[in-house]
């Protein structure tokens, strides 16, 4: 069980993700250079956040194209599990892994803090420790995490039951108080919150644990 | 083969709201600018590119702005072919 951190020019949270994984929850974990395009022998790819790129053009837009993501798609297609966080999860909807777009926070301020979510589907592993509403405390960080997409797909979301979590006092004014969503499969989760940075007591919590442990549940 | 400019102009969707127009417009207002009734934000991006002829050049730039420089999830984009100075 090895699960893989992406790091592109620009990301800044690939060493939270790694203290995290193998050093809180002792999950085998290795960087993945953005020109690489080997996954063999991996469980789960992380995408963490950071401005890839410097963010330039549309948060994401042009990690888009980077050579690790090419595999990416086919390591999806196969059940291989992703998780983009932030920045990360900027990117899977610039690669179209997940629907919608995350736009600038409504009211333009980069938010920084502690917010209180709700376990909004139980439909995947990602959140199968969590009973349906559920609260739990992360951390977000990020200017522009208002997630927006047309009608029609936002009813196939909730149709689908694919919104993972939602904002108890949604902070940035994103559709449907939507803070994560799944893909139909189930093994793509993007969310804004940082599970990374809530896996031990002593930075002020563990309620990102269970999430980062699905990495490698089967 | 010959070299065209092209300029795209990407701007948000009629229906995404556009905080940072919002805010501008309210920076405006309080310049004293009167009867401004819309402010939206978008960028426009300059091109120069190499092609047989106008329509060649033209498919590639309209592929550049589909799949890169516009995210038609939430943006509209134009294009204009411009002569050089």
């Amino acid at each position: 069980m090895t699960i893989g951190i992406v790091v592109f020019p620009g990301s800044n949270c690939d060493r939270d993700v790694f203290w995290a994984t193998e050093g809180c929850l002792g999950i085998p974990s290795r960087f993945l250079w953005h020109e690489s395009t080997d996954l063999d022998g991996l469980d789960a790819v992380v995408l963490p956040g950071g401005f890839s790129y410097g963010d330039y053009l549309r948060c994401g837009a042009i990690a888009r194209f980077a050579p690790v993501l090419s595999s990416l798609l086919d390591f999806v297609n196969k059940g291989g599990k992703v998780l983009g966080i932030c920045n990360g999860f900027q990117i899977l909807t610039e690669l179209g892994l997940l629907p919608g777009a995350l736009t600038r926070n409504h009211k333009l301020h980069f938010i920084c803090d502690t917010v209180p979510l709700i376990v909004s589907s139980k439909r995947t592993e990602w959140f199968e420790n969590y009973k349906f509403g559920d609260k739990l405390l992360l951390p977000i960080a990020h200017g522009e995490g208002r997630f927006q997409c047309d009608e029609e797909t936002i009813k196939r979301l909730e149709d689908q039951d694919s919104i993972a979590i939602r904002y108890c006092n949604n902070p940035n004014g994103s559709i449907n108080d939507i803070a994560g969503i799944t893909n139909e499969k189930g093994n793509v989760l993007g969310m804004m919150p940082h599970p990374e940075r809530a896996c031990d007591e002593l930075v002020g919590g563990i309620d990102g644990k269970s999430i980062l442990k699905a990495l490698i549940s089967t | 083969m010959s070299n065209f400019r092209a300029r795209i102009n990407v701007s948000l969707r009629p229906s995404v709201l556009d905080p940072a127009g919002e805010a501008t417009k309210s920076a405006a207002i309080k310049l004293g600018i009167k009867g401004l009734t819309k402010l939206r934000i978008g960028k426009s991006i300059d091109v120069e590119i190499d092609a047989n002829n106008l329509e060649e050049a033209k498919q590639e730039v309209e592929i550049l702005s589909e799949r890169l420089l516009a995210n038609p999830v939430i943006e509209d984009w134009n294009l204009e072919f411009l002569p050089f100075d």
